[in-house]
Parts: structure tokens; C-alpha cells; sequence
């Protein structure tokens, strides 16, 4: 008996200490982790679409509550005045979500550019989406008033060859970014205006 | 009995060195050599945790009953793994992305489990720290030898930090069969053959 009670006394105790330690070295390093996702993950994609900006738009970023989900934008300078924003939709892909990063312009009302941050494609086809920058230059100050479509479905993109599926779920995502940007546009213009320059 | 305590520690080095001698651990041996670089990686991971789970099993050694002993291992050895883990995605996230799975699977590596078992949990702290260490060099050493000989015939090149230095000139043809799971294999087996040939008396 005395014994049992001493292998339960032992390893919860080993177990408690175990627990806090792990607890306080994941709050202190937190933060360093998010930060280094954004920079390895979706770092790319934004600084891509933000060619040319004079801020780092990773460290510049604002949450807006959506519903249950916030959603992060991040913000791109150009020549002094804060006029990028660019932030993360998906769409349905041949072997699941595409993560797409999109980049528009609040003044023009116009796309900045997209980039794939993450999904699952068959390499060599469908993630070509990623990888090929000629794919993406497509989505390059392409105006926002009409859906975005590849050519099959009567749009102008250039599908990728033997990738049709991947290529529709980055238009369908740029279509969905361009709804939650009609959606939240008063609320980012706002974030916008008391943007420290 | 007690052996000199240098001797612990360079046991580790030669004549008990995990993939060669008592070959363990051999599930990231073959898997994270593909490049020096996340060999040495993973080398260094293994070795912080032989240590702090090797000095921890030896300061508890007389509190842990022994019939629950194996379990109170895998929880030293288990949060210092996730420890591991969350500083190398904190600090070398590239690393991170490159290790991934493995990382997690230090935990049942058998080389850090078997050194608590076999030497912490009855010997002294020091002691069972030099151990620890020795053990954890030599296992990121062979790590870094079968790297080195995969890399260097696969690609040509050794890269650090992102930089490749070409080593056979530009008309070297790259042999990519070095730095796939069947090559991984085979340059064991060779490293293996030749270990036992230099240590043949």
C-alpha cells in the first residue's frame, strides 16, 4: 500500500513540475513563435505583393474581429501614405485548402497581387501556384469590379497547365478576399487614418 | 568497478557510439541526414536532451520507485523534448520546418531512453552528465559524417547557412541516389563495414 501510494506521490509531482514548466516557457516564447511563423509562412507572400513598400508590413499589422475569427491585415507603405493592405483567404484545391495571401490597394480599389503561403498541390502541377512567378504576375493591378476567373470560366487568367482546379480555388479565393475587403472597407479605412506614418 | 571519469565521457566518442556501435537511434540517423546542417541540428537537439534527462534521472534516482521508473523517464525525457522544440521554433524556425517530425520523436529515440535506463538511473550526477554528453557528441558526430558523405556525393556541395561551397568543381554529375531513403541505407551499411574494420584488433 505504502508503496503505491509513493509511485502515485512521485510521478504526479514530476508531473505537475513538467506541466509548469512547459507552460512558462511556451508564454515566454509565445510571441517569438508567432512572429517567426508570419516570417517564414506567409513573410514571402506579403513582401512579394508589398514589392516596393517602405515599411515592413509584418511588424505593422491590425486585427478585426469577423464573426468569431479575427482576421489579421497587414499594411503596406507606398511613397509615404498607407495604402496597401493584404491579408490571408482560401480556397478549395486539388488535395485541400490553398492558402492565399492578397494584396489590395484601398485608394484604386484595385488588387496588388496574390501569393500562395500554404497548401498540399501535387509538386511539379499544382504547386506551381507558389512557385511560378509568371502565374501570380497575373493578379498584378487587375482592377477588383468583375469576379476574377480563369479562362475556362470565361475569365482572364491564364490557368496553369494540367493545374485548372488549383488555379480556380486562387481565384476563388482572390474573389472571397474581395468580398471581406467590401465587407470591413470602412473599418479599414479607419485603421488606416490613425496609422502612425 | 569505478571506471576514470574521462572515460565516460569518451566511451561515448568511440567505442559506444550510438548508430555505430550499439546501433540505435537510427530512425533520425536515416531520416535527417540529407544535409549536414539539420544533421548537426538534430545531433545537438538529441545531446541537450541526453544530458538534462541523464543529470535529472541521476539526481531522482533514489526518490522514483522502480516499479513505475520507465514512466517517470518519459515524462523527464518528454518536457525536455518539448522544450527543445518550442526554443527551436522560437530561435531557428528554417531548422524547424527542416527537422519537423523528428523533433517530436526524440522522445522515443532509444539512445535517450536506454542511457537513463542503463547508466543515470545507477550511477552519480557527474558521472551520468559526462556520459550523457559523450553519448550526445558522438550520436551529433555520426550524424554529421553520414551527412557529409550523403551531401557531398548527392549534391556535390556542403551547404551552411544557406550558402553551398561547391567541393567536386562544376562538371561534377550529382549521384541523387546518396540523398534518398534507399541511399541512406546503404551509406549505413558502408560507415558500419568500415567502423568494424578500423576497430578490428
Amino acid at each position: 500500500m505504502r508503496e503505491m501510494i509513493k509511485m502515485v506521490v512521485v510521478l504526479t509531482i514530476l508531473s505537475c513540475f513538467s506541466g509548469g514548466l512547459l507552460a512558462y516557457i511556451h508564454s515566454g516564447t509565445k510571441e517569438r513563435i508567432e512572429n517567426q511563423v508570419l516570417e517564414f509562412v506567409k513573410g514571402p507572400a506579403i513582401r512579394m505583393i508589398f514589392e516596393g513598400a517602405t515599411n515592413d508590413p509584418i511588424v505593422d499589422r491590425f486585427q478585426i474581429k469577423d464573426g468569431d475569427i479575427e482576421r489579421t491585415f497587414f499594411v503596406g507603405v507606398f511613397d509615404g501614405e498607407p495604402r496597401g493592405i493584404a491579408f490571408e483567404t482560401s480556397g478549395k484545391g486539388y488535395g485541400g485548402d490553398v492558402g492565399l495571401m492578397v494584396g489590395i490597394d484601398v485608394k484604386e480599389n484595385k488588387l496588388l497581387g496574390v501569393g500562395v503561403t500554404t497548401h498540399a498541390e501535387t509538386p511539379g502541377m499544382g504547386a506551381k501556384a507558389q512557385t511560378d512567378p509568371n502565374f501570380a504576375a497575373q493578379f498584378r493591378d487587375i482592377s477588383l469590379e468583375d469576379p476574377i476567373n480563369v479562362n475556362q470560366d470565361g475569365g482572364n487568367i491564364n490557368a496553369i497547365s494540367g493545374a485548372t482546379i488549383t488555379s480556380r480555388a486562387v481565384c476563388a479565393a482572390t474573389n472571397e478576399a474581395n468580398d471581406i475587403y467590401k465587407e470591413f472597407k470602412d473599418q479599414l479605412d479607419d485603421q488606416l487614418k490613425s496609422f502612425k506614418k | 568497478m569505478a571506471k576514470p571519469l574521462a572515460q565516460e565521457f569518451f566511451k561515448g566518442l568511440w567505442d559506444e557510439v550510438p548508430p555505430f556501435r550499439l546501433v540505435l537511434g537510427l530512425c533520425p540517423v536515416l531520416a535527417v541526414t540529407k544535409s549536414v546542417e539539420n544533421g548537426i541540428g538534430m545531433g545537438i537537439a538529441t545531446t541537450f536532451v541526453l544530458v538534462c534527462s541523464n543529470v535529472l534521472v541521476s539526481l531522482l534516482r533514489k526518490a522514483i520507485p522502480s516499479k513505475v521508473r520507465i514512466a517517470c523517464f518519459i515524462v523527464i525525457i518528454a518536457t525536455f523534448v518539448t522544450v527543445v522544440e518550442l526554443v527551436m521554433q522560437a530561435f531557428a524556425y528554417p531548422l524547424f520546418l527542416k527537422l519537423g517530425i523528428f523533433i517530436p520523436l526524440i522522445v522515443v529515440n532509444c539512445i535517450v531512453l536506454g542511457r537513463s535506463e542503463a547508466f543515470a538511473s545507477r550511477n552519480g550526477v557527474f558521472r551520468s552528465f559526462l556520459d550523457g554528453l559523450g553519448i550526445g557528441i558522438g550520436f551529433t558526430l555520426s550524424l554529421a559524417v553520414l551527412a557529409a558523405v550523403r551531401e557531398l556525393f548527392g549534391t556535390g556541395a556542403l551547404t551552411f547557412w544557406e550558402k553551398p561551397i561547391p567541393i567536386f568543381g562544376p562538371s561534377f554529375q550529382p549521384f541523387s541516389f546518396m540523398i534518398e531513403a534507399p541511399g541512406a541505407f546503404v551509406c549505413l551499411g558502408l560507415l558500419l563495414c568500415i567502423m568494424n574494420l578500423v576497430g578490428k584488433k
